[in-house]
Formats: C-alpha cells, sequence, structure tokens
C-alpha cells in the first residue's frame, strides 16, 4: 500500500516535470541562441549550452536596430490601449454590474457578439476607413482599434470585479450624502484597483500580441510596433538568428512583467473572456 | 430632529406588489420599530424612506415636506445596515467622517464631530484602524458612530444586530436604548425579532405580507393584539389558539370547543352566537389545577433555566404552557388546565380581535 | 437640516429622465467605440463582398453583385482553405483540452512548490503569439533548432529537415506551436473548476467505498461537464479564427498545405490587396460560424429538454 502511494507520488511529480520543461524548453531555448556567439551557432548544434557567452546579439540590437522604436512605440501603443479600455470598461462594467435598464440584454449580447466574430474579416474595411482620416501608418489608429477589441472583454472582467463589492456600500455612501457618481469614485473604484490593475495588464498583454491589424495598418519602420518589427526583420535578415532571438527575448520582458501582475486574476479573466486569448 | 409622514405608500417590482398602502404617522423623536418575519417588507419601506428605493405611489414626508423624489444624499437621514457597510478602505475615524466630509464641513467641527461619537460608543482606542482589523462587535458601533456623527433628522436601522451573538445582540440593544434617550432622534429600527421589538420601541408597527397588521405601544400588542397574526408573532413562546363556536349561556358568554367544553369569556357585543372563533391563551397565562377544566398530555418538557415549557396535546393540537413552577418538571402523563378569563383572547372568523 | 427639500410636488420628469439615462451615460463611451470600430466595418465589409475593391486598382469600387461567390465556388485553394481549418482547429482543440485537463488534475493536488510550478507552466500563455510562432518555427529550423535532429535521432526522420517545409506535415508546425500556447488556458479554467468542487463530497464518496477512478467518473466529470462545454465549444470558434500562428510560421505555405480560411482572408487583403474578394470570404466564413452557434444553441437546447 504504502509503496504504491509512494509510486504515485513519484509518477505525479515526474508529470509535473514534464510540464515544467515542456513549458519553458522553447523560451530557454531562445535565451539560448541569443547568448550564443555566431561562430559557435553552427557548430555545436543542439548542445543545451553554449561553450562561450555572448551579449554581442543584444548590444547590436539595442545599439544598432530600430528595435527601440519598436519597442517604444509597442509600449506607447499597448500602454495607451490598457488605459483607455480600463477607463471605458470601469464606466460600463459598473453600469452592468449595478443597474438594471431596458438595453441591457441588448448592450452584453452586442458585446457577446463581438466577442465570437472573426476579427480578421475586419482587417480590409477597418484599413479602408481609417486610411482617408490619416489612421493608417500611426499608433493612434492602432490604439483606436484596439481599444474597440478589448473594451467587450474588459467590460465582463471589470463587471465581475464590481459584482464583487457589496452593493450596501454605495447605499451606504449615497446616504452618507454622496451621487452615484461620487459613490462609484470614492467609494467603488478604490475597492475595485486590483481588478483594475488586472485589467490593465490583460489588455496590454493582448495589445502587445497583436499582429495582424498591425501588419496592415502599419507599412513604414517608424510607426511599426514590436511584432510587425520582428516579422519584417525575420523575413530581411533571415540568417542573423542571434539577434532575431535577442529581439525575441526583448519582447517577451513586457508580457513576462504583466503576466505577474495578473496571475491571481487569471481565473476571472479568462472566464470573463472565455472567447478571448 | 423630524417627524415623518407615510402615506398609502405602495411599492412593486413589476407586476409584484410588495407593499399594499401603509399609512403611518411617525412622531419627532420617537423610537419606531417595524416588526415581522422575513419577506413581509419590512426593508423595502425603510429603503423607501432612505431613498434607496423608487416609491411607486402615496407619498413620503420628512418634517411636512414630501420627499419622494429627493436623493438619499438631499434626505438628511442616517442609517445602519444589517451589514454594515463600513467602507473597507477607510479608517474608522474616516469611515465617520465621510459624511462631513462630503458636505465639506470645517475640519475642526468634524474632528470634534467624531471624536465625541467615538467616545459615546467607546470606539476611541480604535479610530486609526481598518474595519477589517475590528470584531463583529465593533464593527457594529463603527456603523452606529458614522450614523450618530452628523446628527441626521432620522436614523434608520436595518436589522443592525443580526450579525452578532446573542449575548452582544442584548449589550447592544441597552446601548441603543440608551443613545435614543441620550440623542432622541427619530428613529425607525427594522426587525425580525420580536424581543428586539419590544425592548426598543416606543411604538411598534407589526407587518406582514406588505400590510401593517397593527402600530401601538410594545405592551399595547402584547396584551391587546389586533389579529391572529400579531397575536401569534408577538411572545416567545407564542400564544395557543383554540379553535370553537362563541356561545350564551347563562351567565355570560363562553366559546364551545370541539369537545363540547365551553370555556367562559366576557361577552363579545360584535359577536353572533354560534359563529366561528378562535380562542387564545398566552402560556404564561395558562394555569394548571388539579380540577382544571381541560386534560391535555404532556408530549415534552423543555427547562430553560428561568422557567419550563410544557409541550402539551389539547384534542389532539398542540399547545404550551409557560411556568416558574419547577414542580412542572416532573408532569405528566396527563395534566388539567384552566384559562383565567381575564387573559382570554378571542378572535372572529376573519382573525380579528372581537372586544 | 442641511438641506432645505425642494418644492412641494415638482414635476419628477426631470429626475426620471436623469436616473433613467444614468446606466447609458456610463456605458456610452464603450458603446460607441464598438459601433464605431466593429460594427460599423462589420457591414461596410459585408457590402465589400459585392463589390470590386482592389487597393491597387483605382477604377475599381464597382458593384459586382455575386461574382466574388462564384469565384469562391471555383477557387480550389478555398475548399483547401476550408479542410485545412477543420483539422487545424479539430487537432488544435483536441490536443490544448486533453494536455490541459491532465494539467488542471495534476495541479489539483496540493504539493510542495505548487504556486511556483503553476506560474511556470502558465507562461505560455503570457508570450505574445507572433513570438511563439517565431519561437517554434526556429525550433524546427534545422540549423538552430533542436527539434529535427531529435526526430532525427529517434528513427522518424531520414535526415534532420524542417517539417514546416514538407507539404505533408508542415501543418503538425503550428498545431505544435498552438498546443504549447493553449494548454494554460484550459488548465486554467478546468483547474478553477475543479477547485470549486466541494472537497466533502470526495470525502463522502470514500468513505461510501469509490476508488480513485470511481470518483473522477462520478463526481470530477460531472462536475467539469459544464465548464468543459462551454469552453470547448468558444475556444473552438476562437482557434477557427485565429491565423497568428500560421501567418507567422508558414504564411499558409508550403503550396497552401498550412492555409486556414482566416489567413486566407488576411492574405487576400494584405498580400493581394482585394479587400473585395477577402470580404466574400470573410461573410462565408461569418455564416459558418453562424450556423455552428446555431447548432451548440440547439444542441443545449436539446440536452436542456432532456434533463
Ligand atoms: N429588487 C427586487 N425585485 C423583486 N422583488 C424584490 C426586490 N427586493 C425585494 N423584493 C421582494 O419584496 C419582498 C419584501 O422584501 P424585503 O422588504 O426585503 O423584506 P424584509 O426586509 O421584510 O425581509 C420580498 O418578497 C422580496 O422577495
Ligand atoms: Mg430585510
Amino acid at each position: 500500500m504504502k509503496s504504491r502511494s509512494l509510486l504515485l507520488t513519484g509518477a505525479h511529480r515526474l508529470a509535473i516535470l514534464a510540464y515544467v520543461v515542456f513549458a519553458l524548453f522553447p523560451l530557454f531555448w531562445l535565451l539560448k541562441v541569443s547568448v550564443t556567439p555566431n561562430d559557435l551557432l553552427y557548430s555545436e548544434g543542439v548542445r543545451m549550452w553554449p561553450s562561450r557567452m555572448t551579449f554581442e546579439h543584444f548590444n547590436f540590437v539595442i545599439a544598432h536596430s530600430a528595435f527601440p522604436t519598436f519597442f517604444k512605440n509597442s509600449l506607447i501603443v499597448s500602454g495607451a490601449t490598457a488605459v483607455v479600455v480600463t477607463v471605458l470598461a470601469s464606466l460600463s462594467g459598473y453600469a452592468l454590474s449595478r443597474f438594471s435598464f431596458r438595453a441591457k440584454y441588448w448592450i452584453v449580447a452586442l458585446m457577446l457578439i463581438t466577442q465570437m466574430f472573426p476579427l480578421v474579416m475586419l482587417v480590409a474595411p477597418i484599413f479602408k476607413m481609417l486610411s482617408p482620416l490619416g489612421l493608417t501608418n500611426s499608433l493612434t489608429g492602432l490604439v483606436i482599434v484596439y481599444s474597440a477589441f478589448n473594451v467587450p472583454f474588459a467590460t465582463f472582467l471589470m463587471q465581475s470585479f464590481f459584482d464583487g463589492i457589496p452593493k450596501d456600500l454605495e447605499e451606504a455612501a449615497m446616504i452618507d450624502g454622496a451621487t452615484q457618481f461620487i459613490a462609484f469614485r470614492q467609494i467603488i473604484l478604490p475597492l475595485t484597483l486590483p481588478g483594475i490593475a488586472a485589467t490593465l495588464g490583460f489588455v496590454f498583454t493582448a495589445a502587445w500580441s497583436e499582429l495582424l491589424f498591425a501588419l496592415m495598418l502599419i507599412s513604414g519602420n517608424d510607426a511599426a510596433t514590436f511584432p510587425v518589427g520582428l516579422l519584417t526583420f525575420v523575413s530581411k535578415f533571415s540568417v542573423d538568428f542571434g539577434q532575431m532571438m535577442a529581439a525575441g527575448v526583448l519582447a517577451l520582458i513586457p508580457a513576462c512583467l504583466f503576466f505577474l501582475l495578473i496571475q491571481r486574476y487569471l481565473v476571472q479573466g479568462l472566464t470573463a473572456g472565455a472567447v478571448k486569448g | 430632529m423630524a417627524s415623518i409622514d407615510i402615506e398609502s405608500v405602495r411599492k412593486s417590482y413589476g407586476p409584484v406588489s410588495v407593499l399594499h398602502g401603509v399609512d403611518l404617522a411617525i412622531k419627532d423623536g420617537e423610537f419606531i420599530v417595524l416588526v415581522g418575519p422575513s419577506g413581509c417588507g419590512k426593508s423595502t419601506l425603510l429603503r423607501m424612506i432612505a431613498g434607496l428605493e423608487e416609491v411607486t405611489g402615496g407619498e413620503i414626508r420628512i418634517s411636512g415636506n414630501r420627499v419622494n423624489d429627493l436623493a438619499p444624499k438631499d434626505r438628511d437621514i442616517a442609517m445602519v445596515f444589517q451589514s454594515y457597510a463600513l467602507y473597507p478602505h477607510m479608517s474608522v475615524a474616516d469611515n465617520m467622517s465621510y459624511s462631513l466630509r462630503l458636505r465639506k464641513t470645517a475640519k475642526d467641527k468634524i474632528a470634534s464631530a467624531v471624536s465625541s461619537a467615538a467616545t459615546k460608543l467607546g470606539l476611541d482606542p480604535l479610530l486609526e484602524r481598518r474595519p477589517k482589523a475590528l470584531s463583529g462587535g465593533q464593527r457594529q458601533r463603527v456603523a452606529m458612530g458614522r450614523a450618530i456623527v452628523r446628527q441626521p433628522k432620522a436614523f434608520l436601522f436595518d436589522e443592525p444586530l443580526s450579525n452578532l451573538d446573542a449575548r452582544l445582540r442584548e449589550q447592544m440593544r441597552a446601548e441603543i436604548k440608551k443613545l435614543h434617550a441620550d440623542l432622541k432622534a427619530t428613529s425607525i429600527y427594522v426587525t425580525h425579532d420580536q424581543i428586539e421589538a419590544m425592548t426598543l420601541a416606543d411604538r411598534i408597527v407589526a407587518m406582514h405580507g406588505g400590510v401593517v397588521q397593527q402600530v401601538g405601544t410594545p405592551l399595547e400588542l402584547y396584551d391587546t393584539p389586533a389579529n391572529l397574526f400579531v397575536a401569534g408573532f408577538i411572545g416567545s413562546p407564542g400564544m395557543n389558539f383554540l379553535e370553537g363556536r362563541y356561545v350564551k349561556t347563562g351567565e355570560g358568554a363562553g366559546v364551545r370547543l370541539s369537545d363540547g367544553t365551553v370555556v367562559p369569556v366576557a361577552p363579545r357585543a360584535g359577536l353572533a352566537p354560534e359563529t366561528t372563533v378562535t380562542l387564545g391563551i398566552r402560556p404564561e397565562h395558562v394555569v394548571i389545577a388539579k380540577d382544571g377544566m381541560l386534560e391535555a398530555t404532556v408530549d415534552l418538557v423543555e427547562p430553560t433555566g428561568f422557567g419550563i415549557i410544557l409541550h402539551l396535546s389539547l384534542h389532539g393540537l398542540p399547545f404550551k404552557i409557560f411556568t416558574l413552577d419547577r414542580d412542572a418538571l416532573s408532569a405528566g402523563p396527563t395534566v388539567r388546565v384552566d384559562f383565567p378569563q381575564k387573559h382570554l383572547h378571542v378572535f372572529d372568523e376573519t382573525g380579528s380581535r372581537a372586544d | 437640516m442641511m438641506h432645505q427639500p425642494m418644492k412641494h410636488n415638482r414635476p419628477p420628469m426631470m429626475k426620471r429622465i436623469a436616473d433613467a439615462s444614468e446606466p447609458y451615460l456610463y456605458s456610452a463611451p464603450a458603446l460607441i467605440l464598438i459601433v464605431a470600430v466593429m460594427l460599423v466595418p462589420l457591414v461596410v465589409g459585408i457590402s465589400y463582398a459585392f463589390r470590386d475593391i482592389q487597393l491597387l486598382n483605382p477604377f475599381s469600387g464597382g458593384f459586382v453583385g455575386l461574382d466574388h461567390f462564384r469565384a469562391l465556388g471555383q477557387d480550389q485553394a478555398f475548399y483547401g482553405a476550408l479542410r485545412n481549418t477543420l483539422w487545424w482547429t479539430g487537432a488544435s482543440v483536441f490536443l490544448q483540452f486533453t494536455f490541459g485537463l491532465i494539467l488542471a488534475l495534476l495541479l489539483d493536488k496540493p504539493f510542495y512548490g505548487r504556486g511556483l510550478v503553476q506560474a511556470l507552466v502558465f507562461l505560455p500563455w503570457a508570450v505574445p503569439s507572433f513570438l511563439a510562432g517565431l519561437n517554434w518555427a526556429w525550433l524546427f529550423n534545422p540549423v538552430i533548432g533542436p527539434l529535427p535532429h531529435w526526430f532525427y535521432a529517434l528513427g522518424l526522420m531520414d535526415e534532420p529537415h524542417n517539417i514546416l517545409s514538407d507539404p505533408h506535415l508542415a501543418m503538425w508546425g503550428p498545431i505544435a506551436a498552438n498546443v504549447w500556447w493553449g494548454i494554460p488556458f484550459f488548465a486554467i479554467t478546468l483547474l478553477a473548476a475543479l477547485q470549486a468542487i466541494p472537497r466533502d463530497l470526495y470525502e463522502a464518496a470514500s468513505i461510501d467505498g469509490a476508488g480513485p477512478v470511481q470518483r473522477f467518473w462520478s463526481i470530477t466529470l460531472p462536475f467539469l461537464a459544464p465548464t468543459i462545454a462551454i469552453t470547448v465549444l468558444l475556444r473552438t470558434v476562437w482557434i477557427s479564427n485565429f491565423a497568428d500562428l500560421i501567418v507567422v510560421m508558414t504564411n499558409g505555405g508550403p503550396a497552401d498545405r498550412t492555409q486556414i480560411v482566416a489567413s486566407y482572408i488576411f492574405t487576400q487583403a494584405f498580400k493581394r490587396l482585394d479587400f473585395g474578394y477577402a470580404s466574400a470570404i470573410a461573410l462565408v466564413l461569418l455564416a459558418l460560424l453562424l450556423v455552428y452557434s446555431m447548432l451548440i444553441v440547439l444542441l443545449r437546447q436539446t440536452m436542456l429538454n432532456k434533463g
């Protein structure tokens, strides 16, 4: 009996280890190649760690390429999108959580549907609509598009956070002399701060990863976001693996930071989005 | 301070009617308790007075002014919630001063108001704590403190003690009573606990199914319940009821029970002979006597320490006696009981009191 | 005493309007954005499906009726894309779900260091999808990636070559990346559902003599069933539209063997700049997804009626 349970525990730990290895190996490989000197890249093949490490690829990417611009552009776009979406979603999530009104059903339905239909079908019309407004090849255009795409999901997420705050608190504030909006701002919002941080994180991560619309809407280097820049780089200099992977490692950093931020809220985020990535 | 007038106030949620026309005049400084079983509409009425629920019909006036369409913040009332609804991100002092800060009261005035309220409630050492770091009883006090710093026109309480354990509840009950004697503010207190209602109220409003059943002082409700509902709801253990027919007898009147026994009662002017009536008597008024008029079997003897409750079957129906006499512990298997006439209540077919 | 209530019998009209409009004010900014950037383009896009819209051709723009759909009916690449979409979606969802469920079950047991393990195995979810695609493309690349060499060593390959350029195997590349990237999604949702199962249920079942396997079938699975149903159904829609990995890793090639409908739309719009044709394909995809959603709703209804 005892040896059987020991065996089970061993199998359990082994399976867990397999998952951890599977999850981390690609990222590990990315890191490995990014610190491998060019001359060792081909000669050492599948070695797990190069016999000599170098940061020359990172140096090059940071000092002699357009990646810092891409990085900055992506930060601006993702940051602005996260802020805009979080503000709008706080308001609309509050409305869905606290009021019962006639159009509520339709608003929820609209938001759910926008989560279901293939966004790729909007690529052409959005391009056509933004281009006369001068919003193609512009970070502002990207922020607008990304904000719209992320508002529905963020609304449901914020709603779930508001639902967790008892209605009594606002009522107490209103009796204490607050209007509903002041109660929202002074009582409810401060209590939702963790939720707001999580929403910021989710939206930032989503905007940071977006590729197709950025490819379509951005053509020059100046307004390219990181994914666009990296992909262009890959198709142009497809042999500079060390540099590409160094750039990849850099793109990973903000995503990982935000992942740490939203770790605790993954469940809430994924269930609010159920259809979102 | 203020008077509060409620005039044929109705409330419905869509097609569901919850309050069917409530009339109530509350005098300045009065302590009113709304009591009734869960779901009878007490909170709804209280929340309409506070402005948290829209009034479907009728009128609510505070100090003579119609407030139906005023926002809660413009009514100048304070409310203590069952959940306390303390702001978790504010210290006790900030919780208490929030209403004054919203009204842009001067800093020194706020400080003195908070400190005097804190002293009254024994909150002085806790002022810098967050609600999370307080016990249930302390939170309850803070909720009270938040209400009294403002010196509002009226206090509303929605079951403020139901989240406390029995001992604390008793203690807070006494404190609320003292506080009211001290502040003399108009108060409306909602509870489902009839003991709280009896001990706190100047006047009790007994509600059932969205309708006010009786309004009166605690002893009026206890001694002369207006109908079967009030008679059964007020008092613990509850009043005993026996079905019978009203009859005239030689000496006066009586109620003939199913087994033919006639229990003598004072004549009731409004009752025709042979109408179906319900006879009511409180457990503590039943007298155990060797030569009693009725015989009942003892089902269960329940000592409460203070007294003894005998659970009986009378004509097959449950019947209770409360007595201080320890001899009752060995009562049984049957006892004979008598009903003193002055303690008998008679209710007519519709359940209304017949006098 | 602080406020004098307003005059008697003030018509409550203004207040009514103000009260009723409050939720709309809160939700208006979000709604406006959604309508302007999603709904309007959707309608415009549907109209494109019936027009000749080519970005590079200044004379295009005319109404062409059903021409695009007729062309689509003859388009072998489109039929290939449909088949590929089924294959891509089916394999990805099945593998993501299976491995996600196993991971959730593994993580449901308390053990030392569980928090850290959880963070590590969920990390792929945070990796931007384009990077996940590139990363796996590199892993499959025999020049810098280990996978072909390992496959060769295991005897699965005659020589270390890139499966992404092999028409018969190429689809496994994006699927592998997608599985790696999507396991956390299922694991997280299923783990949450697992942890919501009352523990005393298991204890009661153990006392009643149920073994671990019986407990899984009689408690775990029935409790998970609603979560499984909803996540699998929604995920299916999402993955069938998820073109990032394919665009990054293979761009639909080789020989269109990895082209799915979503990436085909993107290629038509982005490479050929033929917005009309792209919109026509999109419309067909939308119709197919609608049919799929209807089927789900119907299925749900019949199941509810039975239950
Ligand atoms: N928002 C609402 N919608 C519909 N019915 C409600 C709502 N709030 C309360 N009710 C109903 O109104 C009745 C009275 O509720 P309430 O005043 O809370 O009762 P009490 O406080 O006496 O227990 C209950 O039957 C309850 O179901
Ligand atoms: Mg209540």
